[in-house]
């Protein structure tokens, strides 16, 4: 399939993505054990129902507007746009949601959906710790018994959201296996899935997982990306020339990218983190640097060694620090709709205090590798051009790691 | 040529008894005694070899199963390691069937095709792809089929009568029927649900079925024996031969670990 940056030649309907099976061209479906594959069947079959229930929708959108926040505001960076001196800078404010991230437009949904399936149990995994926040949170207002899977290096690096998790009711559970991260947390939430399949939630915080997980949780954060076109069209009068947005898993990138994939006129950026550098080989850069396989029930690109082992990945930023990605942000990568960049640990810390001194938003590290390529990419278009960057969240989270990369004591 | 597979189970039923197959993961607990860890457990009873394939990310094991892979995998053990091992094993040994079981991700990155044409070559008779269900299978059979190696599918409590029929369609060699809903070596296995989804099996397919996950010790596959074609042992067995220095070590480890199970399976007489 051929694509020019403006969108595919070869014209796709990016709508009529995934198949029944859940699969993006060559990448997504269900690489799971047999024993989950009736849940993921169960689970696919009340989410197809629900999403087309009018109580269902009614109920998600008062929560949305009463719960979450929504909408976001788009806002201007005049100072920034100025600084930069080429096209304006918008952000879409997901950092403004109840807990301070785009992570609660998916649990909000997959919440509504574990309690009309008559689940009491929800059980997730997390990185840096917002999926497990924002999965907490919904747990306590739902009245369900949540269990957070977290690898034991990252509840070292992000104990204030260990914390969070904690003061919300939630049992978090340290994964001392294999690298002891996400992708370890998220062996352990399957392993716990499918021992207490009955009962229980999985609720996956991104947009990978076997199906129907990668189009649920895009759909849940389709929200922003829906609202965003709106607001567009309504204060500027055209839809955005560019949209960025960062990519760990991909939630919030295709949250935002969803309802432009078929506006080709709209070029569409994922930044994947390059940690300290593509050629080092210590970054999280599934799609840039990686090859496609299989991994937690989905095919799409994957950091690993030769022998097809999972390697370790390196980010400053805990959420993008995940060796596989979204399948169906391997499908855009390979139609040419979509193009994945990478930015370095150090252009993500400069781009943090470049919007915090211009702007007065604290942006979290991942939504910093958005920015910065927001940066670079404004610069060079014309003024009159428009470059949307996800916001994904807020970085209060970040302050006691950026204080010690710069050596301040708190 | 017949399967080995198949010889080996038609011989099960002439017997008239359950057959034992055992697991162990390459390359562990060294990677210079898997083949006498292989020659080990067929000296001492097992009808049926698996021989696990290390994985970093193995999401269907338990920690036993899981710290066997690390153990393996921090020994540099890949897909070349099982495949010369499972050569070398059957240079001595031309009955024993041997299934190799694992995830795709190592498989794909060698190459599926040539790794399922070397596995052939080397004498290996069935693959078991975990993270594999039917759905996923549909693009690996023609390739097996072609190769000669059996497609070894799981069945778990969780499946529904409808996908029961459509696995046994597909079925080759054995079904693998997991006993409970869990990971391997977990140990919450019911012996009365897992018979009476057994008993509920019969007559599904033409293909026998083993049972595994949480059998232990001979009691267990005693329980569940009189009831399957053959029955699974595999984190028990892991665990047992964790930290076996020598092959000296490994025969003795596997001969006091498996030979009671193997005299109790001999006693089960099957209807």
């Amino acid at each position: 399939m051929q694509a020019d940056n403006h969108g595919a030649t070869e014209r796709v309907d990016y709508d009529a993505y995934p198949d029944a099976r859940g699969h993006f061209g060559p990448y997504g479906g269900s690489f799971v054990a047999e024993t989950l594959m009736a849940p993921l069947a169960e689970l696919a079959a009340a989410y197809a129902f629900y999403r087309n229930d009018p109580e269902f929708i009614a109920e998600l959108a008062r929560d949305r507007k009463h719960y979450v926040g929504r909408p976001t505001p788009i806002y201007h960076c005049e100072r920034l746009s100025r600084e930069v001196g080429g096209a304006q800078i918008l952000l879409k404010r997901e950092d403004l949601n109840h807990t301070g991230a785009h992570k609660i437009n998916n649990t909000v949904g997959q919440g509504l959906l574990a309690r009309r399936m008559g689940k009491r149990r929800i059980i997730a995994e997390t990185g840096a710790g917002q999926h497990g926040v924002a999965s907490a949170t919904i747990a306590a207002r739902l009245g369900l018994e949540c269990v957070v899977y977290m690898g034991a290096v990252d509840i070292e690096r992000q104990a204030i959201n260990v914390f969070r998790m904690k003061l919300l009711g939630a049992t978090v559970v340290p994964v001392q296996s294999g690298s002891k991260t996400l992708k370890d947390a998220l062996n352990e939430a399957l392993r716990d899935w499918v021992t207490n399949v009955d009962n229980t939630f999985y609720m996956i915080g991104t947009v990978a997982g076997p199906h129907p997980y990668p189009m649920m949780v895009r759909d849940f954060n389709a929200i922003v990306g829906q609202e965003a076109r709106a607001q567009m069209l309504d204060e500027y009068a055209k839809l955005p020339d560019a949209v960025v947005a960062c990519v760990g898993g991909g939630s919030n990138a295709i949250g935002i990218f969803h309802h432009f994939l078929n506006d080709a006129g709209v070029a569409i950026y994922g930044v994947e983190a390059a940690g300290e550098g593509i050629e080092t080989g210590r970054h999280a850069a599934s799609l840039s640097a990686g090859v496609p396989g299989v991994l937690h029930g989905n095919r799409t690109y994957l950091i690993a060694d030769a022998d097809g082992q999972i390697i370790e990945t390196h980010s400053v930023s805990a959420g993008l620090d995940y060796p596989g990605v979204g399948p169906e942000h391997a499908f855009l990568k390979d139609t040419g709709r979509a193009h994945y960049v990478g930015i370095t640990d150090d252009e993500a810390l400069a781009a943090f205090h470049k919007l915090a001194r211009s702007e007065g938003i604290l942006a979290a590290l991942e939504s910093s590798h958005a920015v910065a390529y927001g940066i670079k990419l404004a610069a060079r278009l014309p003024k009159d051009q428009h470059v949307l960057i996800n916001l994904s969240g807020r970085g209060d989270k970040d302050v006691n790691t950026i204080a010690r990369i710069e050596g301040i004591t708190l | 040529m017949t399967n080995r597979i198949d010889t080996r189970f038609t011989e099960l039923r002439t017997a008239g008894r359950p057959g034992l197959i055992t697991f162990v993961t390459a390359g562990d607990p060294d990677p210079s005694l898997t083949v006498e860890v292989l020659h080990a457990l067929v000296r001492h009873g097992a009808d049926l070899v698996e021989l696990g394939m290390p994985f970093s990310d193995p999401m269907a094991d338990g920690p036993v199963i899981q710290q066997a892979n690390e153990r393996a995998l921090a020994k540099h053990v890949g897909l070349t390691h099982v495949l010369d091992s499972v050569r070398s094993f059957r240079a001595a040994d031309a009955q024993t069937p041997i299934v190799l079981m694992g995830y795709l991700n190592p498989i794909e990155r060698f190459g599926f095709e040539r790794f399922a044409d070397a596995a052939a070559q080397a004498g290996a008779d069935g693959l078991l792809l975990v993270d594999c269900p039917i759905e996923e299978s549909v693009s690996y059979e023609p390739t097996l089929k072609t190769v000669g190696l059996e497609q070894i599918f799981l069945l778990a409590p969780t499946t529904p009568p409808e996908r029961r029929q459509r696995i046994a369609a597909k079925a080759r060699g054995f079904i693998y029927y997991v006993s409970f809903k869990g990971i391997t070596g977990a140990g919450h296995l019911q012996h009365a649900s897992a018979i009476a989804a057994l008993d509920e099996l019969r007559g599904l397919s033409e293909v026998p079925i083993a049972v595994g996950f949480g059998i232990r010790d001979a009691a267990s596959a005693v329980a569940l024996g009189a009831h399957a074609e053959a029955i699974v042992i595999g984190s028990a067995l892991v665990e047992t031969i964790a930290n076996a220095r020598d092959a000296a070590e490994v025969n003795s480890l596997v001969a006091s670990f498996l030979a009671p199970i193997r005299d109790a399976l001999h006693a089960v007489k099957r209807l």
